[in-house]
């Protein structure tokens, strides 16, 4: 399945293509260390703690969905609370036949990557903002054709069952291994699938769509690959809301709020990074906690924050942090560097703002 | 006889989607904006009418007072954030209204609380119907809004084609630089696009405040969607599109509801999805503007 059907000249003489300027080799060392650390949250903190994490992972997860369908592949998409949902209803479904929901998190998941296919036929004829419209009406025709269904609880939803035996400190622990599992797997999916062939076409789109397909990138393909993607991360993340939740309730899994908040995390740490998303929830998880017995302040002033941001500093907090030291923990580009004479600072100007891809 | 009523009806409430809708329409017709915040303007006009009628103004004078208000509020919007917005790329555009939306939504929350407003529930316009033989009954509120609508969009129809400024509006909506070029200040023209839409689609949400109730989340549930399947079903970029796309999506909706009440909104949804699967250009296409 080759999606570029050629690939560029090969680098001139007195030049090199990295991945990155500096050796990252210890950011993966470093992103372990962070992972093994987290995993042992459950026996250092009290379960209060791991479900204020557990809330992070799922905006975590979902942030980084949305920085792949808006930062990469330049699909914005209003309606990713549809998949929240389905992954939602997807783990009570196999709950209510007797499955464990632990064990359910999985399939629902492939069932919302499957899900994305037709979804995806239907909206992918429409561009920029009447796609963004277009899937938050799918979203509202999805939860429509949900609340029809009263074995699922109708418009007030139903609890999650087998549960029950599980004692309260095994239930936390487990969602949070659950939850920080999915995240970790969401991101190394983004990461990997941004590194290969698809990111490289990815980048072509941002940068030049029309270049892009003229040189025979093949952009659908690309954008669906993303589209399906995305669908399963926000519906593990689902999945897990709905297992920490331990009920599921048709207009809280399926508020579009679930997209606003992805949407502006991602934009407020940095659209087109890996480390963006982590940033913005960050900070999210901060005003959330600081904000929440101010009712809606919070969601207002993350409102604000998003459009100034989006306004005044394109690339986010993230891309301030760049612009200063040339930084990417995760790097899924190439950067051009001279192998002969001065260039300790690389080709600088092959990477501004508009490409981003050292 | 139900169903004659259930038809009527739908015909009607198509010219309050077309108020909705044309706005959207028009500003993505002149500046490729697609406002996702259009909803919650339309339903911040309605709160200011609810303002303005406590203070004992006749509710028809609100009217001839919120529109210029939300005219003059969309003109200052489009010039200083819309504007900045646009000048940096669609995604922008999208982000930075997708974050209005939050904002406006979160903030009549906080101010207005999650309770229902009428407007003018005492009067005999919105409350008041005649009858068609014996058994057909219509709302006067839903044929002065259908004619309301009509009118607008002859105003608008009229006014971008005959118009000197309306001809400078399509000029800059054809090619901005071109324009610029030969003299126009097309800021200055997305500034007046803009508050066209908006005085439109203030006339939608006073509308729906009269003919159902404002809540701070009716913008998006209800009037940012209805306004876009309308958009899409009449046809992008096509003016008297979005009454034919209302008239069909309420047409829809009154037969899903006559089917089985909890079935409206579904049906309006699945004759969208139908569109958007056979004939992705609308049913009155201009070529399908993407």
């Amino acid at each position: 399945m080759s999606l570029i059907t050629e690939v560029g000249a090969p680098p001139a003489v007195g030049f090199r293509v990295t991945r990155s300027r500096r050796n990252v080799a210890w950011t993966g060392i470093g992103a372990l260390i962070v992972v093994v650390v987290l995993a042992m949250m459950p026996t250092i903190v009290y379960s209060g703690t791991t479900a204020i994490l557990v809330q992070a992972f799922i905006v975590l997860t979902l942030a980084s969905m949305w920085n792949l369908l808006a930062g990469y592949a330049g699909l914005v998409s209003v309606g990713q609370q549809g998949f929240v949902g389905l992954g939602a209803y997807f783990v009570l479904i196999l709950a209510l036949h007797g499955a464990s929901p632990f064990a359910a998190l999985p399939f629902a998941a492939i069932g919302c990557a499957v899900a994305a296919l037709p979804l995806w036929w239907l909206v992918s004829r429409l561009r920029s903002g009447y796609f963004a419209i277009a899937t938050w009406v799918l979203a509202a025709t999805i939860m429509l054709v949900i609340e029809r269904f009263s074995s699922l609880g109708s418009g007030t939803g139903l609890p999650l069952p087998g549960l029950s035996g599980l004692s309260a400190t095994y239930l936390a622990a487990y969602t949070y291994w659950a939850a920080l599992a999915v995240t970790v797997l969401a991101m190394l999916a983004m990461y990997l699938l941004l590194r290969s062939r698809v990111g490289l076409v990815l980048t072509a789109i941002r940068d030049d769509e029309v270049a892009a397909r003229s040189s025979g990138a093949r952009v659908g393909l690309a954008r669906m690959l993303v589209f399906v993607v995305a669908g399963a991360g926000c519906g593990a993340a689902g999945a897990v809301l709905a297992i920490s939740q331990l009920q599921v309730q048709p207009s809280a899994v399926f508020d579009v709020q679930w997209t606003a908040e992805m949407a502006f995390a991602t934009i407020i740490g940095g659209l087109g990074t890996i480390e963006g998303p982590i940033i913005g929830t960050a900070v999210y998880m901060v005003l959330q906690q600081t904000l929440a017995s101010y009712n809606a302040w919070y969601l207002i002033i993350l409102g604000l924050a998003a459009i100034v941001v989006a306004l005044f500093a394109r690339r986010g907090l993230w891309g301030l942090v760049d612009s200063r030291l040339h930084l990417r923990l995760f790097p899924v580009g190439y950067w051009l560097r001279t192998t002969s004479g001065n260039g300790r600072r690389g080709l600088g100007s092959f990477r501004g703002a508009r490409t981003g891809t050292s | 006889m139900a169903w004659v009523n259930a038809i009527i009806e739908g015909i009607l409430t198509g010219g309050l989607y077309a108020l909705f809708a044309c706005g959207l329409s028009l500003m993505f017709g002149v500046m490729k904006v697609v406002n996702l915040a259009h909803g919650d303007l339309a339903v911040v006009g309605g709160y200011i009418a609810v303002g303005i009628i406590l203070l004992h103004v006749p509710v028809l004078w609100s009217v001839v007072i919120v529109v210029p208000i939300m005219a003059v509020a969309g003109y200052v919007l489009q010039r200083t954030v819309i504007q900045r917005a646009l000048d940096r790329g669609v995604l922008t555009t999208l982000i930075v209204t997708l974050g209005l939306s939050l904002v406006i939504e979160n903030a009549l929350l906080q101010f207005f609380s999650a309770n229902t407003r009428g407007i003018g529930s005492g009067m005999t316009l919105v409350t008041g119907s005649f009858s068609l033989g014996s058994q057909i009954q219509i709302g006067y509120l839903l044929v002065v809004v259908f004619a309301v609508a009509v009118a607008v969009l002859l105003g608008l129809q009229y006014f971008l084609s005959r118009s000197t400024y309306g001809r400078l509006i399509r000029a800059v909506a054809d090619d901005k630089e071109a324009a610029q070029l030969a003299g126009a200040n097309y800021r200055h023209v997305f500034g007046v696009a803009a508050g066209l839409a908006l005085a439109t689609v203030a006339l939608g949400g006073i509308a729906y405040g009269m003919y159902i109730d404002l809540d701070p989340t009716a913008g998006t549930d209800t009037i940012l969607l209805f306004a876009f399947v309308a958009v899409v079903i009449g046809g992008l970029g096509s003016l008297w599109g979005t009454l034919v796309g209302g008239i069909v999506l309420g047409v829809a909706q009154q037969i899903g509801a006559q089917i089985n009440i909890s079935d409206e909104l579904i049906a309006g949804y699945i004759v969208f999805l139908a569109i958007l699967v056979l004939r992705p250009q609308g049913l009155i296409s201009r070529r399908a503007q993407t």
